[in-house]
């Protein structure tokens, strides 16, 4: 008695293999397709911004006229965004990460701590601006400051670090913790001396990553209130100032064509540093990362 | 001798005794800094506490200006009248949910497929080259997925479309669902990567060719890592603002029309932030009352991935 009927199986197998063949070819397609948007993407901006950017346009002063525009103040302005928000995240950041992976005992305060954790980061980081204007700005009375973004900035990226820092600790075998512990060294010598040189490479990965973040993001400022047009420099981390991304928003809702290629200069300023700062981190990553 | 024997007997009780010092100094350090670590650890709930606690409190004080009922069932999203502004959040809604939508109907499709493909079809070469590649995609700032929006995607959707407004749905519906598509791509290939190779080798030993294992095998196993992925990539595109601000435009209305302008309940923000409304009016409060609306709405849909990849997490 036969089971299989040879002939419809052979039927059969030519449709199937075309499917897979036509349905092979659509999965890649929708793939290439994601990166061709990347491709047009990266090439728009290129070619529309290539013309206003020189050594002027990074010297420049924001202007009414597009030809002297410059992202002289929003520049500096990013990089002291950038000196406040890496020394607070990096703190906090390792600290709560330090504290869950090495200290906390397995509770419903615990378990408390990472849930929030995971539910702030899938908070729209406009809510964040709105509780910088009400903490940082009003009831603080920093104003637009330097600082006030800085630390609504900072609240907004901690969940990337704190995340990337426990998954750099856990990595970290615990036959080293042991060996330190075998040796006489108390908990915290040994996670200052042995845990953390070893989990280093991942923190300042997703640290890197976190910053890349912070300096991209626009909304949060918006709400604050930082100016889209500002003349001069901030002094301290209590004066006014202005960023990279609240710069391109500014020339791309202008009318003018002009300022639109202003707005795509200005764009390639902000993603060769986040190419760099990335590069950065691939490279930490790659090079220092231990496998144990 | 003898003089030399107690001098050596007093310095090995003083070592003692300078030992026991430092171990207390240890032990005190031991003590403080799990305290320290512990303070670092509540700032994290104490900022979701301060998001809610703010917004409940300003929420509250546009309630005693506006009544609740005219702010869920009004029909008129109009604050900047002279004498008496309408404050129904429905036009708001309605424009964030046409534009999540649009993103969904672009971004679930390519998703899935670019999963499907990374997961199932590519070799291991092309797949460690594609997904950095997907996660630039997912990090270039939500400004100048805007400025794209505005600059390239409404000027080609208004040649297709000649009705088409400067600031309308389409164009950053269409442009914030190329920005989810990476999320849903890596979260739902990480789901379909994590089904154990013996299913699939089953399967093929049955004769089953790869488009029929992705489909009746891999896709079922993983199934509630895909939906929230999706669910997930869905609440980043309801929180979205920046794209919307620059492309969408900022007249709400409450229809499906996805020519003309709109305006999203971030962007809404976003407007009056830009505007010289001042503290205390309120127009100022309803920022707070429409960021509330827009936190719970994440909030939910947020809870609801975390619930589907628990609850219909297949074990194997």
């Amino acid at each position: 008695m036969k089971f299989i009927d040879h002939t419809k199986v052979l039927q059969k197998m030519k449709p199937r293999l075309a499917a897979n063949l036509v349905f092979k070819f659509v999965f890649m397609a929708a793939t290439a397709f994601a990166l061709l948007v990347l491709g047009i993407l990266l090439y728009r901006v290129i070619t529309q911004g290539i013309g206003y950017l020189d050594w002027q346009f990074l010297q420049g002063l924001p202007s009414r006229n597009p030809e002297q525009a410059g992202v002289k103040t929003a520049l500096i302005g990013t990089i002291w965004l950038m000196g406040v928000v890496t020394p607070v995240t990096l703190l906090l950041g390792v600290g709560t990460a330090i504290y869950l992976e090495e200290y906390a005992k397995k509770n419903k305060f615990t378990s408390f701590i990472q849930v929030n954790i995971s539910n702030l980061a899938g908070v729209p980081s406009i809510v964040f601006g709105l509780l910088g204007l009400t903490v940082f700005v009003r009831a603080l009375s920093l104003g637009t400051s330097v600082l006030a973004a800085g630390l609504t900035m900072s609240l907004l990226v901690l969940p990337i670090i704190i995340v990337s820092a426990q998954e750099a600790i856990r990595a970290v075998p615990k036959e080293l913790r042991e060996a330190s512990y075998g040796m006489g060294a108390t908990k915290w010598q040994t996670i200052l001396r042995v845990v953390m040189p070893a989990a280093i490479p991942g923190i300042l990965t997703g640290g890197i990553l976190a910053l890349s973040r912070a300096i991209g993001e626009t909304a949060p400022l918006v709400v604050l209130g930082l100016p889209l047009f500002l003349a001069f420099l901030p002094k301290s981390v209590f004066d006014m100032f202005t960023v990279l991304p609240m710069q391109i928003y500014n020339w791309t809702g202008r009318p003018q064509e002009e300022f639109h290629a202003v707005a795509a200069a200005g764009i390639m300023v902000l993603l060769t540093m986040l190419i760099i700062m990335n590069s950065i981190a691939v490279f930490i990553r790659n090079k220092f990362t231990r496998r144990y | 001798m003898a003089i030399q024997e107690t001098s050596k007997h007093v310095s090995i009780k003083e070592l003692i005794e300078k030992k026991k010092q430092s171990k207390n100094k240890y032990i005190r350090s031991e003590k403080i800094v799990p305290f320290i670590l512990l303070l670092t650890a509540i700032i994290s709930v104490l900022t979701t506490i301060g998001i809610v606690a703010t917004l409940l409190a300003e929420t509250f004080t546009f309630f005693t200006h506006v009544s609740i009922t005219e702010f869920f069932t009004s029909q008129k999203w109009y604050p900047f009248s002279e004498t008496q502004g309408s404050f129904g959040i429905l036009p708001l809604i309605s424009g964030t949910l046409k534009v999540a939508l649009i993103a969904a109907i672009v971004a679930v499709p390519i998703g899935l497929a670019s999963a499907v493909f990374l997961s199932e079809y590519a070799s291991d070469r092309t797949r460690r080259i594609v997904k950095p590649i997907l996660e630039v995609l997912a990090g270039i700032p939500t400004i100048v997925y805007g400025f794209f929006a505005l600059t390239f995607v409404t000027p080609i959707l208004r040649d297709i479309i000649p009705a088409l407004e400067i600031f309308n749905a389409l164009s950053p519906g269409i442009v914030i669902g190329i920005m989810i598509t990476p999320m849903i791509a890596s979260l739902s290939e990480d789901a379909m990567s994590s089904v154990p190779k013996a299913m699939r080798e089953g399967a093929y030993a049955l004769g089953a060719t790869k488009l029929e294992v992705a489909m009746k095998i891999v896709i079922p196993a993983a199934i509630s890592g895909i939906i929230a992925s999706i669910v997930l990539a869905v609440s980043r595109a309801i929180g979205e603002t920046m794209i919307v601000a620059v492309a969408g435009g900022s007249t709400p209305n409450l229809s499906w029309d996805v020519t003309s302008s709109i305006q999203t309940m971030t962007a809404y923000i976003v407007q009056v932030s830009q505007g010289d409304a001042g503290y205390g009016t309120t127009i100022y409060y309803s920022i707070y009352a429409v960021g509330f609306t827009l936190f719970i709405f994440t909030l939910l849909m947020n809870l609801l991935a975390q619930f589907i990849s628990k609850r219909f997490r297949e074990e194997y």
